[in-house]
């Protein structure tokens, strides 16, 4: 009876977690589906953390039922040492395990922070991409500078080119995320944060805001369409062709609050457009150039 | 910005509420008329007022608090469905049940409730009931001021849920960064309603925090050196030295956000020359601190549970002090990790990323104790030590998750996300909450003088234990699918709904878990014949709340202890030791109004500023420094109990018990 309760305990919540597991892994587990050199190098270190942490995590299970069956009040035939409460040897052995383990863990941190920096930018023989990303009540937008256009809440990118964004707000704090490509990064007014990704898998990737930025937030998906070369060149001649620009005037409008915004583009954008959107929260150009970093 | 109305901004339509928050106010009304109409009917009144409004007693203090805590527990416990059930039906073309501006408000509250009312509240409860009777004391350092300290956090409650009938509350999460919880985006009062309750809260918190720490560093029984401290009280020392070093950083904090909405500083602003970064830099230097605050206690409730049931001494203590000390300082120096995504650089991520898994390493010394305490013990397993088992279990997993969190590439993938939700909720449940639980169930005879029921507790921690595994192992599962916190909506073709529906399941087992502890309460008081504890010494334990009556007496002691040993009540009784018992008179701290009337001026204050009624914060700052003059002026605030009523007390129980 005992026996049977035991075994019930611990096979109803693994039963029900190994459910879990398979149902994420027949649908699209974002996080770990990656489609972008960044996003995959984050999902192997999420996976040797969680590695190196069963280390400790099994010990302590295994002990933990061990000791619970073993050791039970009616069980006499066990040893009872009531006075035992210290050992130099078995606490030394509690501190080093987790101190080796974290020191390993310590070397691959330092490394991997400074490898997948986001300012990093990636090299490729290609020549990459700029974007500079406006974080909006409730939207995003996205300018080409060197193409000379701009969408909202959708992006077009080649495969195998490195994109650099840069990203800022015109809203309260947001955070850019497209989990198949990469982790996230803050787009804040009057900063200039930086990203950098590279898709080496054709496909359409959902993003969206990660932050809570006020009641259109959840609305702020847009889809990063990773074409290729040919794709994208006609993609932006086809852009040009839009009837809409995008100058102060027109981005006053945009600016106003708006909720669940159908993607659209602009044939043409004001150069100094991401620059003075920035400048807005800055009164001094001093500060200006801290922000841009330079 | 002296309005010229009387009333400030508040007008009729600060009363007009949708349905869901019409519901939610009708019940908190029926609630509060339904007392008021017992108590007018049991002529309880008097009672109230004499025997607990006014009671500087740390015990009925101590009891206040968990009544308070376990009301918000509820209440934010109802959040938390109405949260599950929007996310489980918003989704493409259907919006749920509340609206969007609506659902950031109620995670908000939910958030700042459960951390601020229900497991701070919770958690001084249990010190105030604990700690003095562990360190055989009569009272703590300063009874009255303990007083002012729960008047204080029981006006920041009533403002914050002022919030629900009056205006609107905060839609800018638990934590309200800015500019969003600025004027510019946040113009109505719910932000200003947050920051008052926590800062009136907040307040009292601290001061409980240096008068725990002057209590334990004064007020030990004779030959009770640190080292001979109970577990328990070495935690509650970590803790409070951690209340007291980072609730001034909140205090200060929101006062720079409070200036900023209040006459237009711009401190924070996003233009103007503010900075939100700061922000976010300043909260999370007192809110990761505060997670510890919170888990301190709770691995002092577990050391002192594990030892009782397994009949065996503590192992480790002395690693355990060390790990408790080397989490207090470590605590202030990862505040970082909270937000790796802002893009500090690789150096700075770095070094903060390392730091937070240095904490991890006492913590798993902690948990490999608390395991060898156990092994070569007697284990009874009780109530108590279910939780204990249910914390082990599931805390080491959050405890993994968290590891993962700290290296900062695997955070930009994993920050905000569900994931994220799903670890920070494992900490303060299995952790925190099952904590408090569990101490609950282990001091309840002591205080109440009946025993709880076994059977329900037992199935109300497997209910909390499965209820906590099929509510949040769907939320990391949708982390890893990239679903983000704080939606109210989402698409259909994400695929998230499923674990959605079954993560709501879980909350409504959590549910029936809150109500079987309601049950095991209720039950054990209407059988209290059958359940009292005669012996005062229930579980057989070793530390000296154990060695005096149940329930406890006001003054604890009839004689004040003398230690030898650590766990000197289980060395009495082993040893058979005899103690001499020496009466004497004692004096013990007269009750006090003045309290409740701070506790009312600081509600008027913070009501006043919140609607910009000034002459209201005027008169609410008037009654509360003339209640400080008026105690301060007040020698007669002691009253002596004689030797002949000690020993007949005594006498009383002790011969019952035989």
């Amino acid at each position: 009876m005992k026996f049977f309760k035991i075994i019930a305990l611990i096979s109803v919540p693994l039963f029900f977690i190994a459910s879990i597991v398979i149902y994420v892994s027949s649908h699209n587990a974002q996080v770990f589906n990656s489609a972008g050199i960044i996003a995959s190098k984050e999902k192997s270190l999420i996976l040797f953390s969680l590695f190196l942490s069963l280390f400790v995590l099994l010990p302590v299970y295994i002990m933990l039922i061990f000791f619970s069956i073993k050791y039970r009040a009616d069980n006499k035939s066990s040893k009872y040492s009531p006075n035992f409460g210290s050992s130099r040897i078995v606490e030394s052995v509690w501190w080093l395990i987790p101190t080796i383990l974290i020191f390993i863990l310590s070397i691959v941190t330092w490394q991997s922070s400074h490898d997948l920096d986001p300012y990093k930018k990636i090299n490729s023989s290609t020549k990459p991409i700029n974007i500079q990303v406006v974080a909006m009540d409730w939207k995003w937008l996205f300018i080409y500078p060197e193409e000379g256009i701009a969408t909202v809440n959708a992006i077009y990118i080649p495969k195998d080119t490195p994109i650099n964004f840069e990203l800022t707000a015109d809203a309260p704090m947001n955070s850019f995320w497209v989990p198949q490509l990469s982790g996230q990064i803050y787009a804040m007014p009057g900063m200039n944060t930086k990203l950098s990704i590279m898709s080496d898998k054709l496909g359409v990737y959902s993003g969206r805001s990660a932050n809570i930025s006020g009641e259109g937030f959840a609305g702020m998906l847009f889809d990063v369409n990773v074409v290729n070369q040919s794709q994208y060149n006609n993609w932006v001649k086809d852009t040009r062709l839009s009837s809409r620009v995008l100058n102060n005037t027109s981005y006053d409008q945009l600016a106003k609050p708006t909720e669940n915004v159908t993607p659209f583009s602009y044939s043409f954008v004001s150069p100094e457009l991401y620059k003075s959107i920035l400048y807005k929260y800055n009164a001094t150009d001093d500060n200006m150039s801290k922000a841009m970093g330079m | 910005m002296i309005e010229a109305n009387l009333l400030g901004l508040l007008n009729i339509d600060s009363f007009r509420h949708d349905l869901i928050q019409n519901i939610g106010v009708a019940i908190m009304s029926l609630s509060v008329i339904f007392v008021i109409l017992g108590l007018t009917y049991f002529k309880k009144w008097r009672w109230l007022f004499k025997e607990w409004l006014s009671s500087l007693d740390h015990k009925k203090i101590g009891i206040m608090y968990i009544v308070v805590a376990v009301l918000m527990l509820s209440k934010a416990g109802f959040d938390a469905l109405i949260m599950r059930t929007q996310q489980a039906l918003s989704v493409g073309n259907h919006h749920g049940i509340v609206s969007s501006s609506h659902y950031q408000q109620i995670f908000s509250s939910h958030g700042t409730t459960m951390i601020f009312f229900a497991a701070m509240g919770l958690m001084f409860g249990i010190i105030n009931l604990a700690v003095p009777l562990m360190i055989g004391t009569r009272d703590v350092a300063f009874p009255w001021l303990n007083s002012v300290s729960f008047w204080l956090f029981a006006a920041g409650m009533i403002l914050l849920n002022t919030s629900l009938a009056i205006g609107d509350f905060s839609g800018a999460g638990w934590l309200a960064y800015p500019p969003l919880s600025e004027l510019q985006y946040s113009p109505t009062v719910g932000v200003d309603y947050w920051i008052w309750s926590l800062q009136i809260a907040g307040v009292g918190s601290l001061l409980s925090g240096i008068n725990f720490i002057v209590t334990i560093l004064t007020k030990r029984a004779k030959g009770m050196n640190l080292m001979k401290m109970p577990m328990f009280v070495w935690s509650i020392l970590g803790s409070m030295t951690l209340v007291t070093f980072a609730f001034p950083v909140l205090t200060a904090t929101l006062a720079l956000l409070a200036l900023d909405r209040l006459i237009g500083t711009h401190f924070f602003t996003s233009g103007g020359g503010g900075n939100p970064m700061m922000y976010v830099n300043l909260i999370w230097a007192w809110g990761h601190p505060e997670v510890y605050i919170l888990i301190l206690p709770a691995f002092g409730i577990f050391s002192e549970i594990v030892a009782t049931f397994s009949r065996k001494k503590l192992f480790g203590y002395k690693s355990m002090v060390w790990a408790i000390w080397a989490i207090v300082i470590l605590s202030f120096t990862v505040w970082l990790h909270h937000f790796f995504t802002m893009g500090a650089g690789a150096d700075v991520n770095g070094f903060f990323g390392i730091m937070t898994m240095i904490i991890a390493i006492p913590t798993g010394v902690k948990i490999f104790n608390w395991l060898f305490t156990m092994f070569r013990g007697r284990i009874t397993f009780s109530a108590p030590m279910i939780w204990f088992i249910g914390f082990i279990l599931l805390f080491s997993i959050g405890g993994v998750a968290g590891v993962i969190l700290a290296v900062p590439p695997a955070d930009f993938q994993l920050h905000n996300s569900l994931f994220l939700v799903a670890h920070f909720h494992t900490m303060i449940v299995s952790g925190v909450l099952f904590g408090y639980f569990a101490g609950i169930v282990y001091w309840f005879p002591k205080f109440f003088g009946i025993r709880l029921n076994e059977k329900l507790g037992k199935i109300a921690a497997y209910l909390w234990i499965l209820g906590f595994i099929v509510a949040f192992v769907p939320l990391y599962a949708l982390g890893i699918m990239g679903a983000t916190r704080r939606m109210d909506h989402y698409s259909a073709s994400m695929g998230w709904q499923p674990l959605f529906i079954v993560a709501g399941v879980g909350v409504l087992i959590i549910g029936s878990g809150l109500l079987a502890i309601v049950a095991q309460v209720a039950y054990s008081i209407y059988k209290h014949l059958d359940y009292r504890d005669k012996t005062g010494d229930p579980w057989d334990g070793r530390t000296l709340e154990w060695s005096i009556p149940s329930p406890a007496p006001s003054y604890n002691f009839s004689v004040l202890p003398t230690i030898k040993k650590p766990d000197d009540f289980w060395d009495l009784k082993q040893t058979n030791r005899k103690v001499e018992l020496n009466y004497s008179d004692i004096s013990m701290p007269k009750n006090s109004y003045l309290g409740l009337f701070i506790s009312a001026g600081a509600f008027s204050f913070g009501f006043g500023v919140v609607w910009h009624i000034f002459w209201l914060s005027i008169i609410g700052l008037i009654l509360i420094f003339s209640s400080i003059i008026i105690r301060t002026l007040d020698e007669n605030t002691e009253y002596i109990i004689t030797k002949e009523s000690l020993i007949r007390d005594d006498m009383k129980f002790y011969g019952e018990a035989k």
